[in-house]
């Protein structure tokens, strides 16, 4: 519940900040995302207080969507999300973007594969419908290989059904 | 490396055509075993240390005793008498039997050998086996010729010929298992691709942990292993020289599409496998010798773990067509599909038995997984475990044992491998060097 919460205030600041970033193109940093850690609380370059920043797009945009169990379909919040990733990529042309597809260990390891490519597909196809070049956006499944939360509940599984979109610097080839 | 041949005596090693009226498991005739009818009370064997022929041959003599014993009494099948109740000592390998010091302790049958160090180094065993109530040998006395570090094969050729003789089925000790080795927290698991003998021992490593690595599977030869890595950056299929260790990717796939759930057909001519293309994951073929890649399924759904019939007429593999995972058999070129698996849950990993007889499967149902048989039509399902989470099975040669990957519950869950015969009984944990996932059990080795 708290996670959703924080989910909606995240997208009401994104939207002030993104009109701001859209004024200021090319005055923030070059988002080199490590460095960014440190300067999370400030405004410095990079930080999150950059939004052209990995870790604002991380932090703030949000990098990742949930899935229901069994499920590739994005949930209103889901979509949410991934409108503000298309919007910060559509702003921040230089970077590409790996989706990687996730499942939760209630599943054989071969269908969860293929159920994490097909959530990271769900994410690709929503983001190019929100015009992100397809070229910019790679997938990739890790199935239930790496999960982030290791309980055996539904609390854990639930953040472990997931897709997260993950930055790259550098032009598409 | 390793020879065999008969060694003749001049007392007749033939089966004895009747049998004394005997004890319980001998009543009809020679001694014999059938796994099919369930049996219930293992059958009691002795085997005394096998002889040292010379000095040389001390340790090895004692060492593939106890191999043979420990394969034995792995089955299930059977019950080894200690030692110390044993009335008769053998004392030579020629010797006469004296049956009735081991109806007395009613050992059902009587295994002895001797190990021989030659000159050369090579290691000489000999083997026979007695049907102790029909008082005869049953079968010829074998010999097996090998260097003294193939010792634990020559040991589980003895067995397998022991297994084979008193069950009418062929044995499954002289294999090899390859499996996934794990290590690190579940959040951060490092996985390596590893082979080992089918009773854990002689464990090698074939990667290192830089990659992820998923589900070998051995080529009919066992000469050669398909598994899925993420080497590249993104999964996709491998092919290794066992042997050699050298590896290539299958098949050089464009554009970041993953293929995994690889298999050989029984030929080796042709490897079966998933390709993920925009999200969608179908079945195709890859022709070995001319590259020709044919795509068997076309279904906006999930087509995954493919297993060819013994023939190679078929393939069974997995769907999510009707919404849920369901196992479903088409021919081996493709076609139409017709679905066996008819019960409550979920459905996946069908492996179809190498004689053809059963398909096994991983079910899912009610939070709890399963490992499973049923007939090809679908029929006479039978769940062999339950458990948080079983899956992916795989066959003993000889269609007779199963193992699969069992894995625990919760922060500090880990994955083991476990082994079960196909009617549910004598259920085992595989001894492996850590936490172990995906076995793959190869054919027997000779």
């Amino acid at each position: 519940m708290t996670k959703s919460i924080f989910r909606r205030v995240h997208v009401a600041l994104l939207i002030g900040t993104l009109a701001l970033a859209a004024c200021s193109q090319g005055g923030f940093g070059n988002g080199d995302s490590a460095a960014g850690v440190a300067g999370a609380a400030g405004a410095g370059a990079g930080g999150i207080g950059d939004p052209t920043s990995p870790v604002y797009f991380n932090e703030v945009v949000g990098d990742r969507v949930l899935f229901a169990v069994d499920q590739s379909t994005l949930s209103p919040e889901a979509q949410n999300t991934l409108a503000s990733q298309a919007q910060w990529l559509l702003a921040n042309p230089e970077f590409t973007a790996l989706i990687e597809g996730h499942a939760d260990e209630q599943g054989t390891r071969e269908y969860n594969l293929a159920l994490g490519a097909r959530r990271a597909a769900a994410v690709r196809e929503y983001l190019v419908s929100r015009g992100v070049p397809d070229a910019r956006l790679r997938t990739i499944s890790y199935g239930k290989e790496r999960p982030l939360q290791i309980c055996s509940d539904e609390a854990c599984y639930s953040q472990n059904r997931r897709a997260v979109t993950v930055l790259s610097a550098g032009l598409a080839s | 490396m390793l020879t065999r041949r008969n060694f003749i005596r001049s007392t007749s090693l033939l089966v004895a055509s009747t049998a004394l009226p005997g004890f319980a498991f001998a009543q009809n005739g020679p001694l014999r075993l059938e796994i099919t009818e369930g049996v219930i009370e293992p059958l009691p064997f002795a085997l005394p240390s096998f002889i040292a022929e010379n000095a040389g041959a001390t340790d090895a003599a004692a060492d593939i005793s106890r191999v043979i014993a420990a394969d034995l009494r792995g089955t299930g099948l059977f019950r080894q008498i200690p030692p110390d109740a044993y009335i008769s000592q053998i004392t030579s390998f020629g010797a006469q039997v004296n049956y009735a010091d081991w109806q007395a302790i009613n050992a059902q049958a009587l295994i002895t050998g001797a190990v021989e160090q030659r000159a050369d180094g090579q290691l000489v065993v000999r083997f026979r086996l007695f049907d102790v109530f029909s008082q005869a040998p049953l079968g010829e006395g074998l010999q097996f010729v090998g260097s003294a570090d193939s010792w634990r094969r020559m040991a589980h050729n003895v067995a397998d010929q022991v297994y084979s003789r008193i069950t009418g089925e062929s044995g499954y000790f002289d294999t090899r298992v390859a499996f996934i080795a794990e290590e690190g927290p579940k959040n951060a698991r490092l996985k390596r691709l590893a082979i080992m003998d089918y009773d854990g021992a002689n464990v090698q490593f074939l990667t290192d942990s830089r990659s992820l690595v998923l589900a070998p599977r051995f080529s009919p030869s066992g000469g050669q292993i398909l598994y899925t890595s993420y080497e590249s950056g993104f999964p996709q299929v491998y092919l290794m020289d066992v042997a050699t260790v050298q590896r290539r990717p299958l098949e050089a796939i464009p554009g970041g599409n993953m293929t995994f759930s690889p298999r050989f057909s029984p030929s080796g001519q042709t490897v079966v496998f998933s390709l993920e293309e925009s999200g969608n994951t179908d079945i195709y073929s890859l022709d070995l010798a001319t590259g020709t890649r044919v795509r068997l399924t076309q279904t906006p759904s999930i087509e995954t773990a493919p297993s060819f019939s013994p023939d190679g007429d078929q393939i069974v593999f997995e769907s999510d067509r009707s919404g849920g995972q369901q196992i479903y058999i088409m021919p081996a070129n493709g076609g139409d599909p017709r679905r066996i698996s008819a019960g409550t849950g979920r459905y996946g990993t069908p492996v179809w038995s190498p004689r053809g007889d059963y398909i096994a499967f991983t079910k899912q149902e009610n939070g709890r997984f399963h490992i499973g048989v049923m007939r090809t039509d679908g029929s006479e399902e039978r769940l062999l475990t339950s458990s948080f989470l079983d899956e992916g099975p795989t066959w003993a040669p000889n269609g007779r044992v199963i193992m699969f990957t069992r894995e625990t519950p919760g922060d500090d869950g880990a994955p083991a491998v476990y082994s079960v015969d196909i009617s549910g009984r004598n259920l085992q944990r595989v001894a492996t060097p850590g936490m172990a996932s995906d076995p793959a059990w190869s054919p027997l080795q000779s």
